[in-house]
C-alpha cells in the first residue's frame, strides 16, 4: 500500500493561509490503513484546525468528508458540491488524491494534508516499512523476493557492499542490509549461483528516469466515441 | 584483453611493477576540501618515491573536495603517478565516462572502481545519490570501454580508446563473511585487474580469507594489494573496531597502542608537550605495527603488493615503506615486458 504521514500543523496552517471555509477530504483506502488520512484522522484534523483557529484568533469554517477512493474520479463526483463550496480543499489523501482532486476540480484550490512516504506494508501495529520503488522491471524472481531497489541504500545489484554488519545497513542499525537478507534467502534455498551473475547495467527507462509513465492497454479501452462522454474534469 | 604492443594493458607503473613480479606498494592522497592545488602537490612529494602510485580519492567518506581527476592531474605533474578513484555515488553512466575520457587524456592510466561511501555519512547527507551502476558494473564498464572500444551503451569508440589498469576494492571480513570471497570473485570476472582490500590488521583472519580466495584461483586472475595503515592513538583503533564494519582488530595491537601511552597515564592533567610527546609514542607505534603487518602480508601466498592508507598523514608512508624494506621502489621500464 501507500504509506503516508500527516505534515506538520503549522505547515498545514500555512498552506490553508487566510482561507475561511476548508473542506477536509480523506481517503478510505491506503490512507485509512496507515492511520494518516481516513475517516478518523479527517475528524482529528477537523478538530485541530477549529481549535488552531480559535486559538490564532482567525476562525475558520471546517467541513469533513472522506471519499472511497480519491484517485478515481467516480468517486470525486459525489463530494462536488462541497468542494465548491469552500476556499481551501485539504487532501489528507496520498499525492495521488491531491492531484485527482486538482485536476478534476479545475476551479478549487487543493492542498495537502500528507506526507506521502512510500510502498510499504507495515512490519507490525505502528510501524511500515519500504518494500517497492516501482522500477518497472521487477526483479524479486532473482533476488528470492528481497528487492535490493527499494532496499539497499545503494541500490545494487551486485551487492553486497562493504558496510553490510551483523545484518543491518551500515547507515542506520534499524535498517536491514537487503543482501544479508537476499544471501541468506537464497542459501537456504540453495540458489547461490545466482549472485555468482554478474548483474548488467539497469535499464532505468522502466523506472521514472525515462521521465513519466503512463500505462495503455489497448484491450481494455473504450471506443473513442464513448471515451468523449466519460469527461474527466467537472466544473465544481 | 587489449594487450597493447609493449605487452601491458595500460603501461601504467603500478601495471609495469606489477607485471614484473615486485611486490607492489601504493599509497593514498586525499584531495583537499578546496581548490588549492599547491596542497596536492606538497602531498606528491611526500608520496613519490614512497610507492609505486597512489590513490586521489573520490569525494570520501561523502564529504566535497577536488575532483580525483583534477587532483590526479596535478599529481602526474609532480610525477606522482595516480589511481583514480571512481564511485558510482556521484555520478552516472554517462559522467563517469566522460570523466574516464578525460582522465585517460591527461596521462592517467589508473582507475579504482567503488560503490562510494553512502551520502549520509558525509556534508551533504541532503543529496541525492545516483548509483545508476555499481561498482562491478563499473569494472567491467571500463574494462569494456579498454578491451571492447565501446561504450557502455555498445557503440563503438570513434578513436583513441582509454586504456586502463582497472582495479576494485575488497572488504574480506564484511558481512556476509563466507560470501566475501565469491564476491571478489565477480569484481575479477567483471576485469579487475587488481584489488586493494580494505585495512587489514588481523592476520590470521586475513590468512583464511586468502586460503578462500587461491581455492578460487583468484590470486591468479588479479593482483591483490592488502590494505595497511598505521593507528594514531588507542581511540582510533577503538573507533575503527566498534564503528567500521568488517574491520577486525586483535586484541594484541589494541593493548599494544595503549601500551605506547602508558607512560603518560595516571599524570594527571597533561601539558600540551605532554601530549604531543605522547601523541608521537602512539604515532610511532602504529608505524611499527603497520611495519610489522606488512612483512606478514608479504609472506602470504597470493599477495602481491600493499595499499598504505595513511589518512591525513601522507608523511607516515615513507617511513612505513622503508621499515619494511620497500625502498627504493623498483623501476621497470616501459618496453622491459
Amino acid at each position: 500500500m501507500i504509506v503516508a504521514e500527516t505534515k506538520p500543523l503549522d505547515e498545514i496552517k500555512a498552506l490553508l493561509s487566510d482561507a475561511e471555509k476548508v473542506l477536509v477530504v480523506g481517503c478510505g483506502t491506503c490512507v485509512t490503513v496507515c492511520f494518516a488520512g481516513g475517516s478518523r484522522e479527517v475528524a482529528i484534523m477537523g478538530s485541530l484546525l477549529r481549535m488552531a483557529g480559535r486559538m490564532d484568533g482567525h476562525e475558520r469554517q471546517v467541513e469533513e468528508v472522506t471519499v472511497q477512493r480519491q484517485c478515481e474520479w467516480e468517486y470525486l463526483d459525489a463530494i462536488a458540491e462541497q468542494v465548491g463550496a469552500v476556499d481551501v480543499v485539504l487532501s489528507l489523501g496520498c499525492g495521488i488524491g491531491v492531484q485527482a482532486l486538482a485536476e478534476h476540480f479545475p476551479n478549487a484550490w487543493v492542498v495537502p494534508g500528507l506526507n506521502t512516504k512510500f510502498m510499504g506494508l507495515p512490519l507490525e501495529q505502528g510501524v511500515w516499512a519500504e518494500r517497492c520503488a516501482g522500477c518497472g522491471d521487477c526483479l524479486l524472481g532473482l533476488t528470492g523476493g528481497v528487492c535490493p531497489i527499494a532496499r539497499c541504500s545503494k541500490q545494487l545489484l551486485n551487492g553486497p557492499c562493504g558496510g553490510s554488519i551483523d545484518g543491518h545497513c551500515e547507515i542506520n542499525p534499524e535498517v536491514s542490509c537487503a543482501w544479508q537478507l537476499i544471501y541468506d534467502r537464497l542459501t537456504e534455498k540453495g540458489k547461490l549461483e545466482v549472485l555468482m551473475e554478474i548483474q548488467p547495467p539497469r535499464d532505468w527507462r522502466t523506472a521514472r528516469h525515462g521521465g513519466p509513465r503512463t500505462i495503455v492497454r489497448e484491450d481494455l479501452r473504450l471506443p473513442e466515441d464513448h471515451q468523449a462522454g466519460q469527461s474527466m474534469k467537472q466544473e465544481a | 584483453m587489449n594487450i597493447s604492443a609493449n605487452g601491458y594493458l595500460s603501461g601504467s607503473n603500478l601495471e609495469r611493477v606489477l607485471r614484473a613480479g615486485h611486490f607492489a606498494a601504493t599509497g593514498e592522497l586525499g584531495p583537499p576540501q578546496s581548490a588549492d592545488g599547491s596542497t596536492i602537490r606538497e602531498k606528491a612529494q611526500l608520496l613519490k618515491g614512497a610507492c609505486d602510485a597512489a590513490n586521489i580519492t573520490d569525494n570520501q567518506t561523502a564529504i566535497v573536495r577536488m575532483s580525483s581527476v583534477s587532483a590526479g592531474a596535478i599529481a602526474l605533474q609532480e610525477g606522482l603517478e595516480p589511481v583514480i578513484q571512481v564511485t558510482c555515488r556521484d555520478r552516472n553512466r554517462l559522467a563517469i565516462q566522460s570523466d574516464i575520457l578525460g582522465a585517460y587524456a591527461q596521462g592517467i592510466r589508473n582507475i579504482l572502481a567503488l560503490s562510494g561511501d553512502h551520502q549520509t555519512f558525509g556534508n551533504h547527507p541532503m543529496a541525492k545519490n545516483v548509483h545508476d551502476i555499481d561498482s562491478i558494473q563499473l569494472v567491467q564498464m571500463i574494462a569494456e570501454m579498454r578491451d571492447k572500444k565501446i561504450f557502455q551503451c555498445g557503440d563503438p569508440f570513434k578513436g583513441q580508446e582509454p586504456c586502463m589498469f582497472v582495479g576494485a576494492a575488497a572488504a574480506p571480513f564484511a558481512h556476509p563473511i563466507d560470501f566475501r570471497p565469491y564476491r571478489l570473485g565477480k569484481k575479477v570476472n567483471a576485469g579487475a585487474n587488481f584489488i586493494q582490500t580494505q585495512l587489514i590488521y588481523d592476520i590470521e583472519a586475513f590468512k583464511k580469507y586468502m586460503e578462500k580466495v587461491r581455492a578460487l584461483g583468484l590470486h591468479e586472475k588479479t593482483y591483490i594489494l592488502a590494505g595497511v595503515g598505521p593507528l594514531k592513538s588507542p581511540a582510533m583503533a577503538r573507533y575503527m573496531r566498534e564503528s567500521v564494519p568488517g574491520m577486525l582488530i586483535p586484541d594484541e595491537i589494541m593493548n599494544r597502542m595503549t601500551a605506547a601511552g602508558a607512560p603518560w597515564s595516571g599524570k594527571g592533567e597533561l601539558t600540551k608537550e605532554d601530549k604531543k610527546a605522547r601523541s608521537g609514542a602512539w604515532r610511532e607505534t602504529g608505524i611499527k605495527i603497520c611495519v610489522e603487518l606488512i612483512q606478514q602480508l608479504r609472506e602470504i601466498e597470493g599477495v602481491s603488493g600493499v595499499h598504505i592508507m595513511a589518512i591525513e598523514w601522507e608523511e607516515a608512508v615513507r617511513p612505513i615503506a622503508e621499515g619494511a624494506g620497500l625502498l627504493p621502489r623498483p623501476v621497470v621500464e616501459p618496453a622491459a615486458a
